[in-house]
């Protein structure tokens, strides 16, 4: 744990610096959009509940709990980028006369 | 003694964290998915390639989660399929079915699932491992768990309040941030011992318990005034929680992926912050702010002038260029499209019109710019407040439709009012201002407009989507 640890936590400091200069450039217009889209990218941890939801070792419980995570992190895949992509098809220019 | 540790360290390399044998190939797809994520958000900044950037987002995640399936600790997949299916069907349901001025409480929601999701990941993690648990291990697990079962509560109580299920003003009671806190500290003291001693089983339900509890403790004494704060506040809580569970499994991607939005949230609460000029501290503690306001009984008495909507016509007949200030009223009022319908007749005629977007009008950060975009209000014709802010002087007439607080006065003019300091939209410079507003109620803040008494400007009681309506029709008669 030691060494990954300090990896871990070298990685995070450096995410958390590149999403504090990509997110601060983006248009106060396309706020709320961002935060879907933020919620869609981190149910990445669907990934995490799938190695839980497919491993034997645990036994039925620890399946059917890793199996609920799935399905919660799905909700945001899913739902993040549609919704997100819903809202971004509407913001329009002016149309041309 | 190097023999014994060396064991010890093959041993937590066999068994816990699973890393040590992914495929090759397998770090390759989540690094490659890693850029794709930072890249969605960094085409974010721009209109013209937002939508690219949710493509890109999307491809990442299809591999990432692809490449997971073969990873060879994953040996079943009907649990995962079950899963899968279910949350895929609840997410196409609510992101098809959520009417936009739903969107926050959507979003609280989402926040919630998130968070459950990284919490039970947590749970499984414990019993599963909690025989090989280290205090370094047992940490981890432990602020991934409580990160994500507060969250978890948090948002549930958020959008609650969003949906109003639940009410929207402040719930507090005697001794309440004590209480709270004590809450917070048992939880912590309890994390502790687990660290201290992983072989203790039961501390972890306890821990649990007192996690879930601070969620809701924390959320219900902020009122509906600040929820754009909190909801931006309970985004940055989900990817952390989303990060510690990278910590947990030892997943740089899901670490990357969940500080991208631990920071976006937290960004979006300081901004939010700043909009109201109030603290992180003031918010979360629900303090009401200091300062004392004149009765309205003072700042209105004899002083305001009333209008119909023939006269408004009449007004905007002549204007050239005209500003609108949505607020949240026009969104509970279903508005948003009668406004587009009074833009486009207005644009028709010639008039220059625009819309000045306050950063906290609508329930969550950027809400009513979604609102305007649904009606085919087009983008660039919303501005924001320092931008239009200077440009006041030169506009003939200023539509304010259900908003009140963010284009009071005294927020800049007198240092002793509550809301003192809180950044506005100058309206008051233009050379007339039209209110549409139900009654001379206050906002958020509880106190009194000394806008609604000034010389230039009138005051259209009625409903917003009505008085616009009216508007319209009037408009056309000329």
């Amino acid at each position: 744990m030691g060494s990954s640890l300090t990896s871990n936590l070298f990685v995070f400091i450096l995410a958390a610096f590149l999403g504090y200069e990509v997110v601060r450039r983006v248009s106060p217009q396309l706020h709320t959009p961002l935060m879907s889209l933020t919620n869609a990218i981190s149910a990445i941890s669907v990934v995490g509940a799938i190695t839980i939801a497919g491993s034997h070792r645990g036994g039925v419980l620890l399946m059917s709990l890793g199996a609920i995570a799935v399905a919660c992190a799905m909700i945001n895949v899913v739902g993040g980028f549609m919704i997100t992509d819903r809202m971004l098809k509407m913001f329009k220019k002016r149309k041309d006369k | 003694m190097v023999a014994a540790a060396k064991t010890t360290a093959l041993h937590a390399a066999t068994t816990w964290p699973h890393t040590a044998h992914w495929p090759w190939y397998v770090t390759l797809v989540y690094m490659a998915a890693a850029v794709m994520f930072a890249l969605s958000l960094k085409w974010l900044s721009s209109h013209k390639t937002a939508r690219r950037g949710v493509k890109i987002g999307e491809i990442g995640m299809a591999a990432a989660i692809l490449a997971t399936l073969f990873l060879p600790e994953v040996r079943q997949y009907n649990w995962i399929f079950a899963g899968a299916v279910i949350g895929a069907a609840i997410g196409v349901l609510l992101a098809v079915l959520t009417p936009m001025t739903a969107v926050p409480q959507q979003t609280a929601l989402s926040h919630a699932f998130g968070a459950l999701a990284a919490a039970l990941v947590g749970t499984a993690e414990f019993y599963g491992h909690h025989a090989q648990l280290t205090a370094g291990s047992t940490a981890a697990i432990g602020l991934e768990s409580l990160l994500g079962y507060l969250t978890f509560t948090g948002s549930l109580i958020a959008a609650g309040k969003l949906q109003e299920v639940l009410p929207t003003r402040p719930i507090s009671y005697p001794l309440q941030n004590p209480i709270n806190l004590s809450v917070l500290a048992a939880a912590v003291a309890c994390g502790v011992w687990m660290c201290i001693s992983p072989h203790i089983v039961f501390l972890y339900p306890v821990f649990v318990g007192l996690s879930l509890l601070f969620g809701v403790l924390l959320i219900i004494p902020i009122g509906g005034g600040d929820m754009p704060t909190v909801i931006a506040l309970l985004n940055s809580y989900a990817g952390l929680s989303a990060s510690a569970m990278g910590f947990v499994v030892n997943n740089k991607l899901l670490i990357i992926a969940g500080a991208l939005e631990g920071s976006s949230g937290f960004i979006l609460s300081m901004i939010m912050c700043q909009a109201m000029n109030r603290s992180f501290l003031n918010v979360l503690f629900g303090q009401a702010a200091n300062g004392k306001s004149a009765p309205a009984d003072d700042v209105y008495g004899g002083k305001i002038r009333t209008t119909t909507a023939e006269e408004v016509a009449d007004i905007l007949a002549s204007a050239r260029r005209v500003v609108i200030v949505p607020g949240y009223g026009l969104a509970v009022a279903q508005a948003q499209h009668v406004t587009g319908e009074l833009f486009e007749l207005l644009d028709s005629k010639g008039v220059d019109v625009q819309f000045a977007i306050h950063p906290v009008a609508g329930r969550m950060p950027g809400h009513m710019n979604v609102l305007l975009a649904e009606a085919d209000i087009p983008y660039d014709r919303l501005q924001e407040m320092e931008q239009i802010n200077e440009q006041f002087a030169d506009v003939d007439v200023v539509i304010v439709n259900g908003a009140n607080d963010v284009v009071n006065p005294d927020a800049r003019d007198n240092p002793g009012s509550p809301i003192a300091g809180m950044p506005i939209l100058n309206v008051d410079k233009a050379r007339i201002v039209v209110v549409i507003k139900r009654s001379l109620s206050p906002g958020f803040a509880g106190i009194a407009n000394p806008l609604f008494a000034r010389d230039n400007c009138l005051m259209l009681f009625a409903d917003g989507k009505k008085a616009t309506l009216d508007i319209i029709q009037e408009v056309k008669k000329l």
